[in-house]
């Protein structure tokens, strides 16, 4: 062991010498390594960043959550044969939420599009959310200011509001929206509570971020008509082991509402955010792969050009080997002079690209969420490592096989 | 103390289809604290000789012992260690490192053989002195002159103190007068007690030992002893070694 320390401090400085002796060419061999992982540790740190964003969307919205609604969301069969359905209605959800025993909270909710406004400040489509004040025991909502709307708001269809931290924004610019009124077709409501950022991006208009939450019967009373659109029943499992035998209590009541007979089939869905991650899984995850494999590439070919770099080093060192080997270096002694070199540049650019990464995943986290952690600096270090070792060992074991009276005789 | 015993070695080189008897049978036995000329005109296998002398090369038949250990059959990694330790090459082309100054040159067989850098950077200092570089140390080769550059390659075949000195054709680059200067330095260490094998094709420089084998057409054609070896009187530069 001591006896491996103490070549491996003898190789690095021989290392270090030469590649001093030939700055300008270890300099540009390492941009190479440089831009490599530079890109693989901003993809991975890009993807980190979408992921985890999606995650938490997915549990700002209640990762357990089951929807019963007219619609199967993610659907393989052809739309035309729920198409007829009959949209569930307020008073199937009453008959349900007396009916279940097993959910924690049971909500249901209806979605517009509509103007907000504030004085001069609108923001143009944003999605209303009709629920009721329990609503919010099925997501794990966090506020800014202010607080979800009770009961008493809730049964009394009160002119209050819950806004999303980006509508807040955008509105009230920096100042306190609490209190305050927001306009929606020419109708005020007062905002009660301002959720913090949760950070969904992913989810587009469904993300909480974009949205204005209010009593569901305003909806009814000021937007769309009881029966324009399906109600979806959103109902919070009260643990995760539960989610199958509440779904089957859910099915089974809504079967008896529905007064469906045995040999009829559902004509209502119950469905799970699973959809969504599945659907994430397919389309991100193969844009994901794919994008690491192009910054692979890149760094793919810097690691040819350490290579080359290597071998040409190897070609014009000839002489030098050959003086080694006649003084008394050993096979094992010259092959790791050489791979400890490609190492020490692959570790160069590498350490470079870490803080390049660093930068711009900065910078691009303006536009798209980043997440840089530690395991970047791990991934970063590796890649280097084993880059170096993988271009370095074939000109090295080309120099560590060169016969000595052939090498001294070059020149 | 017999060092070096040669017995009936040959080797053959394989050139195209064509086989080349660079050695057809040698046999030598050189003792400690000798001084041999090994001469003779090119091609005539002197080179190959040394090679194998040097341990650089191992022969195709025969027997070679060094200090008593057959070392005809060693692995690339072993025959490394003998040289490292054994040996101490001089070039005519010197072969310095030319990017590492005289002390890192003088160092790098110490590096090879385990010495700690301490030690190592000491013994290399003092093989230094005694050749008369004690003010050059961190010159590079090519602030050097020939003769200078010649005596920090001694100063590396001596630093690891080894059994032989091997010098091949070392005034062959030289002019006559720091040739001269080279060839004292070679008989003020031959007679502090040290084993040398000159290697050359010039008789002037071969009268310099003490015993000439002369080589022609791969055989030993004769292995006399000088009577009146030259005694070279150049500049005095090897001051001591301890």
């Amino acid at each position: 062991m001591k006896n491996f320390l103490f070549e491996l401090k003898e190789g690095l400085a021989i290392s270090f010498m030469a590649i001093k002796a030939n700055k300008i060419r270890s300099a540009l061999t390492a941009i190479g390594i440089f831009i490599g992982v530079t890109s693989v540790v901003l993809m991975s740190t890009a993807i980190k960043g979408i992921n985890n964003s999606f995650q938490n969307g997915i549990s700002a919205l209640g990762a357990d959550n089951l929807y019963i609604d007219k619609w199967k969301w993610f659907n393989d069969e052809e739309w035309w044969k729920t198409r007829n359905r009959k949209n569930i209605d307020m008073d199937e959800y009453e008959k349900y939420r007396e009916l279940a025993k097993l959910p924690a909270a049971i909500a249901p909710t209806v979605w517009t599009n509509q103007n907000v406004k504030n004085g001069g400040k609108s923001i143009d489509g944003t999605l209303l959310t009709g629920t009721t004040n329990e609503y919010l025991a099925t997501t794990n909502f966090t506020f800014n200011e202010g607080r979800f709307f009770n009961e008493v708001e809730s049964k009394g269809n009160r002119n209050v509001c819950v806004i999303g931290s980006d509508v807040a924004k955008n509105l009230f610019g920096g100042s306190s929206a609490l209190e305050q009124f927001i306009k929606i077709k020419g109708i005020k409501f007062k905002v009660v509570g301002v959720l913090s950022e949760q950070g969904s991006f992913m989810l587009g208009s469904f993300n909480p971020d974009k949205q204005v939450y209010l009593p569901i019967g305003n909806i009814f009373k000021y937007f769309q008509s009881q029966n324009f659109r399906s109600v979806t029943i959103t109902v919070r499992v009260s643990n995760t082991a539960m989610i199958e035998q509440t779904k089957e209590e859910a099915q089974g009541i809504m079967r008896k509402i529905r007064g469906l007979n045995y040999n009829q089939e559902d004509d209502f869905s119950i469905n799970q955010q699973e959809g969504f991650t599945k659907l994430y899984d397919q389309t991100v995850g193969v844009i994901q792969i794919v994008g690491l494999f192009i910054t692979g590439l890149s760094l793919f070919v810097g690691a040819i050009g350490i290579m080359n770099i290597m071998f040409v080093s190897v070609k014009e060192r000839t002489k030098e080997i050959g003086i080694r080997k006649a003084i008394g270096a050993k096979k094992r002694t010259i092959l790791s002079q050489f791979i400890s070199e490609a190492i020490i540049i692959c570790m160069i650019g590498g350490l470079v690209g870490l803080i390049g990464a660093v930068i711009l995943s900065k910078v691009i986290n303006q536009f798209l969420p980043t997440s840089f952690q530690f395991q970047a600096v791990i991934l970063a270090i590796v890649i280097s490592l084993i880059t170096g070792v993988v271009s370095g060992f074939a000109p090295a074991y080309s120099a560590a096989k060169m016969d000595p009276v052939e090498a001294l005789r070059y020149e | 103390m017999n060092i070096i015993n040669i017995e009936h070695i040959a080797k053959i080189y394989q050139v195209g289809t064509e086989e080349v008897h660079a050695l057809r049978d040698v046999s030598i036995r050189i003792n400690k604290n000798e001084y041999v000329a090994i001469m003779g005109p090119s091609g005539s296998g002197k080179s190959t000789l040394m090679n194998m002398l040097g341990c650089l090369d191992t022969p195709t038949s025969g027997k070679y012992e060094f200090k008593g250990i057959s070392v005809s059959q060693m692995s690339d990694n072993d025959l490394a260690k003998v040289r490292n330790k054994e040996i101490g090459f001089v070039f005519q082309t010197f072969n310095l490192l030319p990017r590492s100054d005289a002390l890192h040159n003088v160092e790098l067989p110490l590096i090879y053989a385990g010495v700690p850098s301490a030690e190592r950077k000491e013994r290399a200092k003092e093989a230094l002195l005694n050749v008369g570089l004690g003010d050059r140390i961190h010159h590079k080769p090519n602030e050097l002159s020939g003769g200078q550059r010649q005596r920090v390659a001694i100063a590396r075949a001596l630093v690891t103190k080894p059994a032989i000195i091997l010098a091949d054709e070392p005034t062959g680059n030289l002019d006559s007068k720091t040739g001269e200067d080279i060839m004292t330095l070679f008989n003020d260490i031959y007679t502090q007690g040290n084993t040398i094998i000159l290697v050359t094709h010039e008789e002037y420089i071969a009268e310099h030992a003490a015993r000439i084998v002369r080589i022609k057409d791969g055989l030993v054609e004769r292995d006399e002893t000088v009577e009146n070896r030259y005694i070279p009187n150049g500049k005095k530069i090897f001051t001591s070694q301890s």
